[in-house]
């Protein structure tokens, strides 16, 4: 086997090799969306936030503006304090609603923002006064019930 | 440069001096007890003995690749157990070893398998190593297969391609372990010629170990005869044929039977067919 | 059973284990050596390359082909069972996680310790048997720089781009079973896949997984073809040795990586 002829065959079993490599980067994962770009952090909090988990989507409107950045709680009001990174070109207002939400029925759980009215904008490290926490369906069956069952008996 | 062990010593009369080496692969049986051996410069030296009494083992110790229990094993004058990594390469590079069935290197051509110590030791250019390389494949007469590889040589052009890489740096001590081990009577024929010759031509030194009692007196100056550990015979070749030594005569007739038995060690024959026991 | 064979019987445990342990503590200095031998597998560039090739290039049919076969087997099942829970769409996100994330790097990982592996093992071990590596010392020239360490080296340059190459068949597969032959949307199939897998942790991951296995595998097939006894029994037990403890290694690896890497996924 001449030299020629193995650096020939290296050389594309290593070309093609890193172009999988790069395939995998972008056609199935997403490094194309990833957030380098720069960002100014909200915190809001909520009763439950349900399945949202870390670098989970914030979505206006449906598109992505930013990512969970950090989930905590607080140790005396036993709410939990979500950290969001919010894209530097967008703004939301100081009455923006921030609720946790699933995409479809088994989708991922995101927080949606639903920009108010105020003029005013909210800064870097400020929270998000209105939040609407997640859907715990549990809940929404325990409510059915009840509600099916007091309609039962009124009739 | 590191600095190695290898100082510019007078030239010693010897070439290997080994004085009361013993060793074993196995700490306690040990293969060799107590050798005496002096080779000579300039010499062809046979060393012989039955399979396993311990030969290649010798070998082995001349070349550093083991390390003697006790005593002294001096290769060009210097104690080769005490030598560092680089002083035991620098004597490597002066020593040049054939070995059994030729080790040649299955993935390179002959050409490149005597060049490989060429190549690796010096800088030299391409065309001086390919001159070097085409008159040692000429001196053992297989210039022309200078392009084959390995597996399409026969066991007679191995064994001489390995003699041409053994030489290709103008060794001062050439180790040769089995040499004629199964060759036809031609090639056995130019095998001996080529120790003896390239030998006497390079103004090196040559150990020999081997069976082949009938190809080493056409050869050798000297023979030593091994068994068991120990040195039992020498001399040189008319010695060795007139010898009453019995070992040395049940060697050089070819008896079956004599100090060397032709039974492995068992039961008296008779109780094999009275008792039951497997 | 008497108190003697009891006794032989323990002695040969504790002999055995004697003897395991020692051959650890050799094959874990032999590892050091060879890391240390790195240099010269460096300067010379053109035998690591030959071993690419040998390892790599020569283990490309064999990768692809089981890639593409494993991802269509992928897609025909999952969308089997996805589809009960009404999530076929899910369908790409399920095949390229399981592919990035395990099935790449594992499966390529077996099938390259069976094919280059043993391969690797069988020639060092005959080299040994044939005395070339003792005629090589010989010759003051290193065999642990000149055979093993490119040989090392080619191994664990190969895995990470064969287990990618593994992956990318194995999405093409399910791909063509899931969209051309099942009917999910080109579209969802491609999208939710790519907003499902992150490029930190999962192909990430998936190649420092790979690199992982390369490096376990390499040594075990270097190591196994340098110690085999020199018989062909000898170069036999070698190379089995090399499939099995390297098959063993790698999903070994692959548990203790995956709790690492993906402790906080659903969390």
């Amino acid at each position: 086997m001449k030299r020629s002829t193995i650096d020939l065959w290296v050389g594309i079993f290593v070309t093609i090799g890193f172009g999988a490599i790069v395939f995998l980067a972008l056609k199935v994962g997403n490094l194309t969306s990833l957030n380098a770009a720069p960002s100014y952090r909200l915190e809001a909090r909520f009763d439950n936030i349900g399945g949202l988990k870390l670098r989970a989507p914030v979505k206006a409107a449906g598109v992505v503006v930013g990512r969970v950045a950090a989930v905590r709680l607080d140790p005396k009001t036993y709410e939990a304090i979500v950290a969001l990174n919010v894209d530097n070109g967008y703004e939301f207002s100081k009455d923006t609603i921030a609720s946790i939400l699933t995409s479809g029925l088994l989708g991922e759980v995101y927080i949606g923002l639903n920009a108010g009215g105020d003029p005013q904008m909210l800064a870097s490290g400020e929270q998000i006064a209105k939040t609407q926490s997640a859907i715990v369906l549990e809940k929404l069956i325990s409510q059915f019930m009840f509600d099916k069952a007091s309609s039962g008996v009124s009739k | 440069m590191p600095q190695s062990n290898v100082q510019s010593v007078p030239e010693t009369p010897n070439a290997v001096d080994m004085a009361g080496v013993t060793f074993g692969y196995d700490r306690t049986r040990p293969v060799l007890k107590g050798i005496d051996m002096i080779i000579p410069r300039g010499k062809v030296v046979a060393i012989m003995g039955g399979s396993g009494c311990g030969k290649t083992t010798l070998l082995r110790l001349i070349g550093g690749q083991l390390r003697a229990q006790s005593g002294q094993v001096l290769v060009d004058g210097q104690e080769v157990s005490k030598l560092d990594r680089d002083g035991l390469f620098a004597l490597r590079r002066k020593i040049g070893m054939l070995f059994q069935f030729g080790a040649l290197f299955t993935d390179l051509s002959v050409f490149e398998n005597v060049a490989f110590p060429i190549r690796e030791h010096t800088t030299l250019p391409d065309t001086l190593i390919h001159d070097l390389v085409v008159m040692k494949l000429h001196a053992v007469g297989l210039r022309g297969a200078a392009s084959l590889r390995p597996a399409e040589l026969s066991g007679g052009m191995a064994r001489r391609v390995a003699l041409a890489r053994a030489v290709a740096l103008d060794p001062m001590l050439v180790l040769y372990d089995e040499p004629f081990a199964g060759l036809d009577p031609i090639s056995l024929g130019v095998v001996g010629q080529l120790i003896r010759k390239l030998n006497d031509a390079l103004g090196s030194t040559s150990v020999v170990v081997t069976h082949d009692i009938y190809e080493s007196l056409k050869i050798v100056d000297y023979l030593y005869f091994v068994s068991d550990g120990r040195i039992i015979a020498q001399g040189n070749p008319d010695e060795v044929r007139q010898s009453t030594d019995p070992f040395v005569r049940q060697f050089v007739d070819g008896e079956p039977d004599g100090p060397v038995p032709f039974h492995y060690p068992a039961r008296p024959y008779a109780e094999e067919f009275t008792s039951r026991v497997a | 059973m008497s108190l003697s064979t009891i006794a032989g019987g323990l002695r040969r445990i504790g002999a055995g284990t004697r003897q395991a342990i020692s051959r650890i503590g050799f094959a874990a200095r032999f590892f050091v050596a060879v890391i240390l031998h790195t240099p010269a597998a460096i300067r010379r560039i053109q035998l690591t390359l030959r071993e690419v090739y040998f390892a790599g290039v020569l283990s490309l049919v064999v990768i692809m082909v089981s890639g593409l076969f494993v991802g269509m087997v992928l897609g025909l099942q999952g969308f089997d069972t996805l589809n009960r829970y009404g999530a076929g769409d899910s369908l790409g996100i399920f095949v390229g996680l399981s592919l990035v994330r395990e099935l790449g790097p594992v499966v390529a990982g077996l099938l390259f310790a069976s094919r280059a592996g043993s391969a690797i093992t069988a020639e060092i071990g005959l080299m040994k048997t044939t005395e070339q590596l003792s005629a090589m010392e010989m010759m003051a020239v290193d065999p642990l720089a000149r055979i093993i360490a490119p040989r090392f080296w080619g191994g664990v340059i190969s895995m990470p781009l064969l287990a990618a190459l593994f992956s990318v068949t194995g999405v093409f597969g399910a791909y063509l079973v899931g969209v051309r032959l099942i009917g999910v949307d080109n579209g969802t199939f491609w999208g939710n896949m790519q907003a499902g897998i992150d490029f930190w942790p999962d192909v990430t991951n998936g190649i420092i997984k790979s690199f992982v296995f390369g490096i376990a595998v390499s040594l075990i097939a270097v190591f196994e073809g340098f110690d085999a006894k020199p018989t062909a029994e000898g170069v036999s037990s070698a190379t089995t040795r090399t499939v099995v403890g390297g098959s063993l290694a790698i999903l070994a690896l692959d548990f203790v990586l995956t709790v690492f890497m993906f402790r906080g996924v659903g969390e």
